[in-house]
């Protein structure tokens, strides 16, 4: 009995999380869209459906029904695995993502928390499939037999090992002060206001930079640079092998975002929620407001993104990695030793 | 020894403002060397205008450089009156000072929102095109067309224009010198934008000189020579404005000699405005050249050219004496600005071409004529 409602468990977390998160992501366009609209002093989507909400599931709806062509002289076992190989790593990264815990009031099936695999090496985990992801690019740009994509593939290939390593870097600092890869350890560590993101500003502001190399999001959009490359590794591809490229990116884009919250922002922990007298403790009075927390959080940075995509011109891909190499890894070993050095006593 | 690659940008790639072609020769990403083709827009409209009458003509000089119809209708339209050796009155000439410089400011706008856009920043555009709406609103008003005006006849404008409009261009100048400076908060002081622009593209003056450049391009490069001040027309020797000049001859500098232009523009309408003589503003026969009746030009040729907004613009007119030109020669800056890009890009990269196309300011109806 105790395994099959293990089972039930988390075959409830996996169904719920997945489609909560892929409905998030088709409307994260929506949202695009319209802050985008409005900073441009446009109206944004509003034909499909009330304020256009539908829009995303009109356009889902047609690449669905589009045909999808396949170029000639691709090779063509590669050309089908890239868009797989491109949404995948983040699937997969959502099942680290701890969107409340069991200090939450969710009692449902006792105190489990919110997230679809709880494991030790959280962080590891994390690394290892968003690191994946740039082969689905890499092969997308290889097989597609087009010179633009190729050159959007290399791209993405240079640019992969100039930002992983002060991403990777930049997250010592607080394994070090927290000493766990759990991503709930993590959280709990921060509480309702120790946040890391000023215990830790530097790391905050490298992880930060990297993440939006990692997600390809303007400034750091060198692999599909629309002006320059035409659409980058993904320019031969149509259809649903398009939306699959499509999808992959804004689920990564809420995933890193996520990710950004539970390290920086304190996670599912919101402050002034209701203060327990008695106790002398924070508490979360009402079920589920850590979700609330966490997913308004992680949408802040989400607006950020879409904040800089309005603002700022496409860096260059020479200067890009430069920027990687010769300021960020600095900062990030920098803040290593800072962050040693006042913690001495904890190592 | 690494293989080279080629590339073809273009002419159907986001970013060659139309049907340029680019032929890149690509070691990596760094371009070793360059072609170019041009023509794939060619409608031979020099052709065309032999078989046209004079006042036709001009309905074909809209359609070179389709951001700035205004300004080529002035370049044609004088070049055919100093054919004909008529004289506007000093209302007329105001009108068309006026007019010129509007369409100036059009088209640095839409420079700076495509420019922007071509290096990766979205919002400008935006800006510029919205700012950009008003005039051609205004120019709606006089010519009842938004893009393609043929407003200016030879021996003066269709039609008087309304005391409506210069109420409304008076509104729109005192706001512009604001506008300006919301465009240059997005991209002037940008780190990125700066890294991106200085020191690519570089022009030498020399190079610049040699390859006949005109316009914005070559004024970036050091070269303090403008048709409006080099060789007055119109009412530009009773204004008061400076010219642009910029130093290094890069990118950025072309970019800043464009937003001191839309400046030196903000001054001259101001002043236009307000030294605009009352009276007629078409010469005293004018019916003599009135649509529909075609006029006849005495035999002879002339060439007459003007600072449009992209560069010197030039029209050689041969007359045989009937009612059509033997011969139009077109001078368009575009087309001599585009080949100096091969020396501008050599060594770059691909996103350097990119902004060094841009950078130019080329208009391919122009180019290709």
């Amino acid at each position: 009995m105790e395994v099959i409602l293990g089972i039930a468990i988390i075959l409830i977390k996996i169904l719920t999380i997945f489609g909560v998160t892929m409905f998030i992501a088709g409307w994260t366009t929506w949202v695009e869209r319209k802050i985008i609209g409005d900073m441009q002093f446009r109206v944004g989507v509003e034909r499909t459906g009330p304020y256009g909400l539908m829009q995303p599931m009109a356009d889902g709806l047609k690449l669905f029904f589009k045909e999808s062509i396949v170029p000639d002289g691709c090779d063509r076992v590669t050309y089908e695995l890239a868009p797989v190989l491109a949404l995948v790593p983040a699937i997969m990264s959502i099942a680290i993502v701890p969107f409340a815990g069991s200090a939450d009031s969710f009692k449902i099936f006792g105190q489990t928390p919110f997230i679809a695999a709880n494991i030790n090496i959280g962080i590891l985990f994390l690394f290892a499939w968003s690191s994946l992801s740039p082969y689905g690019m890499i092969f997308a740009g290889w097989s597609s037999n087009n010179k633009y994509s190729l050159l959007g593939a290399l791209r993405s290939a240079a640019l992969v090992i100039s930002y992983e390593i002060p991403f990777g870097f930049s997250i010592i600092g607080i394994l070090m002060i927290v000493g766990s890869l759990n991503l709930i350890d993590i959280v709990n560590a921060q509480g309702s206001y120790h946040w890391f993101i000023y215990r830790q500003p530097v790391a905050a502001l490298v992880f930060f930079i990297s993440i939006v190399a990692e997600t390809n999001r303007p400034p750091f959009d060198l692999s599909e640079a629309e002006s320059e490359l035409v659409a980058g590794y993904f320019t031969e591809y149509a259809g649903m092998r398009f939306s699959l490229f499509f999808l992959g990116e804004y689920i990564m884009l809420f995933v890193i975002s996520s990710m950004f919250t539970v390290f920086f922002l304190g996670g599912w922990h919101g402050p002034f929620i209701s203060y327990d007298v008695v106790n002398n403790t924070w508490v979360q009075a009402i079920p589920g407001i850590g979700i609330l927390w966490f997913v308004i959080k992680s949408y802040f940075i989400v607006f950020v993104y879409m904040w800089l995509r309005a603002s700022l011109p496409r860096i260059r891909y020479d200067q890009m990695m430069s920027f990687c190499w010769k300021v960020l890894l600095p900062l990030s070993i920098l803040n290593i030793f800072t962050t040693a050095l006042l913690n001495l006593d904890k190592l | 020894m690494p293989r080279k690659m080629t590339i073809n940008m273009g002419p159907q790639h986001p970013s060659t403002h139309g049907v340029l072609r680019v032929i890149l020769e690509l070691e990596g990403e760094n371009v070793v060397g360059s072609d170019m083709e041009v023509g794939l827009l060619h409608r031979g409209i020099e052709k065309l205008a032999e078989s046209m009458t004079y006042q036709q003509i001009v309905t074909l000089t809209d359609r070179l450089d389709y951001v700035t119809s205004m300004t080529n209708n002035i370049t044609y339209v004088m070049a055919v009156e100093k054919l004909l050796g008529i004289e506007i009155p000093p209302r007329g000439e105001y009108i068309r000072t006026l007019i010129a410089e509007m369409q100036r400011v059009v088209n640095h706008m839409m420079f700076v929102g495509i420019y922007a856009m071509d290096l990766g920043a979205i919002t400008p555009v935006f800006q510029t095109f919205r700012d950009r709406e008003i005039i051609l609103d205004l120019f709606e008003m006089i010519s009842g067309a938004r893009l393609t005006y043929s407003f200016f006849r030879v021996g003066g404008m269709r039609e008087e224009i309304p005391q409506e409009f210069f109420d409304k261009t008076k509104d729109f100048n005192d706001k512009l010198l604001g506008m300006i400076a919301e465009y240059e908060t997005l991209l002037t002081r940008n780190r990125i934008f700066r890294a991106r622009n200085i020191g690519v593209g570089v022009v030498s003056k020399e190079y610049a000189i040699n390859c006949g450049l005109t316009g914005p391009v070559l004024r970036a490069s050091g070269v303090p020579y403008d048709l409006r001040k080099a060789k007055p027309y119109l009412m530009y020797d009773k204004m008061d404005f400076e010219i642009a000049v910029g130093d290094n001859g890069d990118c950025y500098d072309r970019y800043l000699v464009r937003i001191k232009e839309l400046k030196e523009s903000q001054k001259i309408i101001a002043q236009c405005l307000e030294q605009m003589p009352s009276g007629a503003s078409n010469c005293e026969d004018y019916k003599k050249y009135k649509i529909p009746k075609p006029f006849k030009v005495p035999a002879g040729e002339v060439y007459f050219s003007t600072e449009c907004p992209k560069g010197e613009l030039g029209f050689y007119i041969i007359s045989d004496g009937t009612k059509s030109p033997y011969r139009i020669k077109i001078n368009s800056p575009s087309y001599i600005n585009t080949a100096a890009l091969s020396g501008m890009i050599e060594g770059a990269l691909i996103a350097d071409v990119v902004a060094t196309i841009a950078s130019l300011d080329i208009v391919l109806g122009e180019l290709d004529k």
